[in-house]
C-alpha cells in the first residue's frame, strides 16, 4: 500500500478519485480551494470552477440526480450562498452520492466571519461528518458517498482550516468506477412544489431517524476509554489537541457532528467522573449533552470565538502551567499588502485622492482598506458592494452617488455582483460601479473564472465580454481603462461620477504575479530631485522605502516596474529609464 | 530521538517556506517517522508573515507547535525570527537568513524596523546562526533557492543522511530546477 503526505484538501480530492466520483464543481474560497485544484488533476474526474457556490451545488445536484457521484466544495460562507438548493435537496434526496464540503475557518485566518456550519447541517437536516486529519478526510469522504446513496441524503464534510491545511500521512487506494445509477423520472422526489415537498419533509425526518439509528453503532464515532477521572467529548482538529494535551483522558471522539449519538453521549457521561465538551465556535455538542440532562463543562472554559489550541486545553483542564508569549510590543506587524505592481493600487490611490466613499467588496483589493491607501468604507460579503452603494443613494439622495463608488473584482462581479448592477439599472440609481478586471480569481491563489479564457483543467474556454454584458443589462456608460495609466483612469472616473445614470468603469490589467516577462525599464530615485515629500509612499507599495537621508528609494528585487510612483511624483524624481 | 521534534519555519509570504517544509517532511518520512505539518496561508501570499509548523516522531497528534517548545526555528527573515522567537524552547537552535524585508507599517513610517535584531536574537540564543543565505542562493544560480540553502544549513542539525535530503529535493522541486536546488543545498550544508 502506498502512503503519501497530504493536506486534508488533497485527501478529499483523492477520495473523489477513489470513490468513482464523476463531477466536482466549486467556487474557490480559503481554506477549501485546493480540493478542486487537486480533483482537476485526475483525468477520471470532471472538475470545474462555477461562478458561485449556488451554481456549484446545483451542478453537483444535477449530476447526482442523473446518477453520478458528485461533490461541491466551498468555504463556510459559500454555503450561505448555496443554502437555497441545500435546504431543498435535503427533502428530495439523491440518486448518485452527493457530498458538500464546507471548509470552516475558526479564528478567521482568511475570512470575514467564523460561522459554524455544523449548525447549517442541523438546520437543513443534512448529516455532517467531521474528519480530524487527512487520513480521515479521505476515509470519511468515501464513506459519505456510500452513506449518501444508502440513506438517500446529501452529506456535508466539514473541515476547518487546521484539517484542510494540515498535512499527515494517507494510505492510497485504487479508483473504483461507479457506473451511473439509472435515472428514472420521479417528480414527487425532485419537483419540490408544496404538494410534493410536504410529504418529502416528513420523509426527510424518517431518513434522518434511520440514519440516527445507524450513527449510534457506526465506527465514525468512538469511545476511547483511558483514565475515567476525566472524559472529553470532541471532534475534528480538537481531537488531536486533546490527545496531545490530556494523554490520560477518556475521549468520546465524534465523527458525525450531526445527528449526534444520544446513547453514546449517555454511556460516556456515565462512565467518567468529570466531563468536558471541547469544541471550537458554537456549543453544539455541549447543548446536546445538556439537552440529555448530562452535566458538563464547555464554553465557560473555552471561548465561543476563535480557535482552541492544545496548550489551552493542557492548562485549563490538565492544570499545566501555560507558557505565556511575551508581548511583542516593539515588533512591527507585517500585515498582508497589495503586491508590488498590483493593478488595483492606482485606482485606490485615486479613490483616496478624491475622498470618495468606497462601497467595497472581497478580493485582493480589500487590502486597500489598510493604510496608507485607507480607501474602503464597507466590505460585507461577496457582491455586496453594488447593492450597498445603491441603498446609500436611495436613502440619502442622488447626490450621494456623486462621491460614492461601488468597487469589486471581476470574479466577485460574476459571483454575485451582476444582480446588484441589474438592480441599479432597474431601480434607477446613478451608482458608479468599478470592476477591477485582472481576469483571475487572485485572492484565493489564482483560479480561472469565466473571464480568464481558461477552465479549471487549464483548457481554453470562452471569456465573458464585460462591456457587452453591462450594456445588455442596461448600463449606458461603460468605460475601460488601464489602471497603470493614472491620468486616463482619473478622467474616466470623473466622467462616470458626473454621468447622469448608472455607469461602469472597468480597469483592466492582468494580475502582476502572473506577468511572466519583466519589463526592461528599471525604476530608480534621482536623489538630487527627490525632496522627501513622501507622496510616493502613499501608494502603499512594498517596493518603496524611505532612507536615513530623507529620500525615497526603490527596492530593486521587489519593484514590478508598474511606474505608478513615477506618475505621481511631482518632482520628476523617479526615473523609468536611467538604470536600464 | 525521543519525544516529538518540533521545527518551526517562518518567513514572509512568497519566500518558499512551504516547499521547504515539504522537503523536510519527505526526509523525515523516509527516516521512518510520522509527520504532521500545519500551515496557515491564504492572505499570506500577499507579503504577510507566514508560519509553517512541522512535527515528527513515532506518533504525532497535534500538528501545531506550542510556544517555548520548538527545537529548531528556521527563519527566512530577521524580523520574523524575532517575532517567532517565543516559540523556541530553551536551548533550541536558531538559524536565520539575514535578509531584511520592510513591512508596510515601516514603509509608511508608523513603525520602525528594529536596528538591533541580531543582538536581541543572540542575547536569547548565543549560538544562533545568522547567515547570508541570499548570497549563497545567488551563487547557486537563483535568489529563489534561498529556501533550499537554508534547508542545507538545517540538515546539519538533523539526524538524516545527506542522500535522503537529495532524494527529497529531487522529488519536491520542479524538474527544471533540480540541479540549481541541489547546488543550493550543498552550499547551505557547507
Ligand atoms: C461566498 C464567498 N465565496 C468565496 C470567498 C473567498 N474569496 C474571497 S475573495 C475571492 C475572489 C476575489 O476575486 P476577484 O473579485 O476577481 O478579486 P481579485 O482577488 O482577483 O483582486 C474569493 C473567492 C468568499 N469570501 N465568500
Amino acid at each position: 500500500m502506498t502512503t503519501q503526505l497530504m493536506t486534508g484538501n488533497e485527501a478529499v480530492a483523492r477520495a473523489c478519485y477513489e470513490a468513482g466520483v464523476k463531477l466536482v464543481s466549486a467556487y474557490p474560497g480559503t481554506p477549501s480551494t485546493e480540493i478542486t485544484e487537486n480533483a482537476a488533476k485526475y483525468d477520471e474526474v470532471y472538475a470545474e470552477w462555477a461562478p458561485n457556490e449556488k451554481v456549484a451545488l446545483e451542478v453537483a445536484i444535477g449530476a447526482s440526480i442523473i446518477g453520478a457521484r458528485s461533490l461541491a466544495a466551498m468555504k463556510h460562507v459559500g454555503l450561505n450562498v448555496a443554502a437555497d438548493p441545500l435546504f431543498t435537496i435535503a427533502y428530495g434526496g439523491v440518486n448518485g452520492g452527493l457530498v458538500i464540503v464546507s471548509a470552516d475557518d475558526p479564528g478567521m485566518h482568511s475570512s470575514q466571519n467564523e460561522q459554524d456550519n455544523r449548525l447549517i447541517g442541523r438546520a437543513a437536516g443534512v448529516p455532517v461528518l467531521e474528519p480530524s486529519d487527512s487520513a480521515e478526510a479521505l476515509e470519511f469522504t468515501k464513506t459519505a458517498f456510500s452513506l449518501s446513496e444508502r440513506f438517500d441524503m446529501p452529506f456535508i464534510i466539514r473541515l476547518t482550516t487546521r484539517t484542510a491545511h494540515s498535512s499527515s500521512l494517507v494510505s492510497l487506494g485504487e479508483r473504483k468506477e461507479k457506473p451511473l445509477i439509472p435515472y428514472k423520472k420521479n417528480e414527487k422526489k425532485f419537483v419540490m412544489m408544496p404538494a410534493h415537498a410536504r410529504p418529502r419533509h416528513l420523509d426527510l425526518e424518517e431518513r434522518l431517524s434511520s440514519f440516527m439509528a445507524y450513527v449510534e453503532g457506526c465506527g465514525l464515532n468512538r469511545i476511547e476509554w483511558r483514565d475515567k477521572k476525566i472524559g472529553v467529548i470532541c471532534s475534528g482538529a480538537v481531537y488531536n489537541y486533546v490527545k496531545e494535551a490530556l494523554p490520560c483522558a477518556s475521549i468520546l471522539k465524534i465523527g458525525v457532528s450531526y445527528p449526534l449519538p444520544a446513547r453514546m453521549f449517555k454511556e460516556f457521561a456515565a462512565g467518567v467522573k468529570k466531563l468536558y465538551v471541547i469544541e471550537e465556535l458554537e456549543p453544539m455538542m455541549e447543548d446536546f449533552a445538556r439537552s440529555l440532562g448530562i452535566k458538563c463543562q464547555g464554553k465557560e472554559l473555552f471561548s465561543i470565538a476563535g480557535e482552541i489550541m492544545p496548550w489551552e486545553i493542557a492548562s485549563k483542564i490538565g492544570g499545566k502551567e501555560q507558557e505565556m508569549l511575551p508581548a511583542a510590543a516593539e515588533i512591527p506587524a507585517r500585515p498582508p499588502v497589495m503586491c508590488a505592481g498590483c493593478p488595483h493600487r492606482g485606482l485606490f490611490y485615486l479613490l483616496g485622492k478624491h475622498k470618495l466613499v468606497v462601497s467595497g467588496d472581497i478580493g485582493c483589493y480589500t487590502l486597500a482598506c489598510s493604510p496608507p491607501l485607507s480607501a474602503m468604507d464597507t466590505t460585507i460579503c461577496m457582491g455586496a458592494s453594488i447593492g450597498v452603494a445603491h441603498g446609500m443613494e436611495k436613502a440619502a439622495g442622488e447626490d450621494t452617488s456623486r462621491h460614492t463608488v461601488a468597487v469589486l473584482g471581476e470574479s466577485t462581479f460574476l459571483h454575485s455582483g451582476m444582480t446588484g448592477l441589474l438592480n441599479v439599472v432597474y431601480n434607477q440609481s446613478r451608482v458608479t460601479t468599478i470592476i477591477l478586471d485582472n481576469s483571475i480569481t487572485a485572492m484565493t491563489g489564482h483560479q480561472h473564472n469565466p473571464a480568464s479564457g481558461k477552465n479549471a483543467k487549464g483548457q481554453t474556454a470562452p471569456a465573458v465580454d464585460f462591456e457587452q454584458l453591462c450594456r445588455a443589462i442596461g448600463v449606458k456608460k461603460v468605460l475601460v481603462t488601464d489602471p497603470y495609466d493614472l491620468q486616463a483612469t482619473e478622467a474616466a472616473l470623473t466622467e462616470c461620477l458626473e454621468f447622469d445614470g448608472p455607469a461602469v468603469l472597468i480597469t483592466r490589467r492582468p494580475c502582476a504575479l502572473l506577468v511572466k516577462e519583466l519589463p526592461s525599464a528599471a525604476l530608480t530615485v534621482d536623489n538630487k530631485k527627490c525632496t522627501g515629500c513622501k507622496t510616493c509612499l502613499k501608494l502603499g507599495c512594498p517596493a518603496l522605502g524611505f532612507n536615513e537621508e530623507g529620500k525615497a528609494f526603490i527596492e530593486q528585487t521587489q519593484c514590478a516596474f508598474c511606474g505608478l510612483c513615477a506618475e505621481i511624483c511631482r518632482f520628476d524624481a523617479i526615473n523609468k529609464e536611467a538604470a536600464q | 530521538m525521543t519525544g516529538v521534534n518540533n521545527i518551526l519555519i517562518v518567513g514572509v509570504g512568497g519566500q518558499g517556506t512551504i516547499l521547504a517544509s515539504r522537503i523536510l517532511a519527505e526526509v523525515a518520512i523516509a527516516g521512518g517517522y510520522q509527520v504532521k505539518i500545519s500551515e496557515i496561508h491564504g492572505m499570506s501570499q500577499r507579503g504577510g508573515s507566514v508560519m509553517t509548523q512541522l512535527r515528527f516522531a513515532d506518533e504525532v497528534f497535534s500538528p501545531v507547535i506550542e510556544p517555548s517548545t520548538a527545537d529548531i526555528l528556521l527563519s527566512f527573515e530577521m524580523l520574523e525570527a524575532l517575532r517567532a522567537l517565543p516559540y523556541l524552547k530553551e536551548g533550541g537552535e536558531l538559524i536565520v537568513s539575514k535578509q531584511e524585508l520592510l513591512p508596510m507599517p515601516v514603509i509608511t513610517g508608523t513603525a520602525q524596523y528594529p536596528a538591533d535584531i541580531a543582538e536581541r536574537l543572540l542575547s536569547v540564543v548565543p549560538d544562533a546562526q545568522i547567515v547570508d543565505a541570499l548570497s549563497l542562493a545567488k551563487k547557486a544560480g537563483t535568489v529563489k533557492a534561498v529556501n533550499v540553502v537554508l534547508l542545507g544549513m538545517l540538515s546539519r542539525h538533523l539526524p538524516f543522511d545527506e542522500n535522503s535530503w537529495l532524494q527529497a529535493i529531487r522529488k519536491c522541486v520542479k524538474p527544471k530546477t533540480v540541479e540549481i536546488n541541489l547546488k543550493a543545498f550543498a552550499l547551505g550544508r557547507g
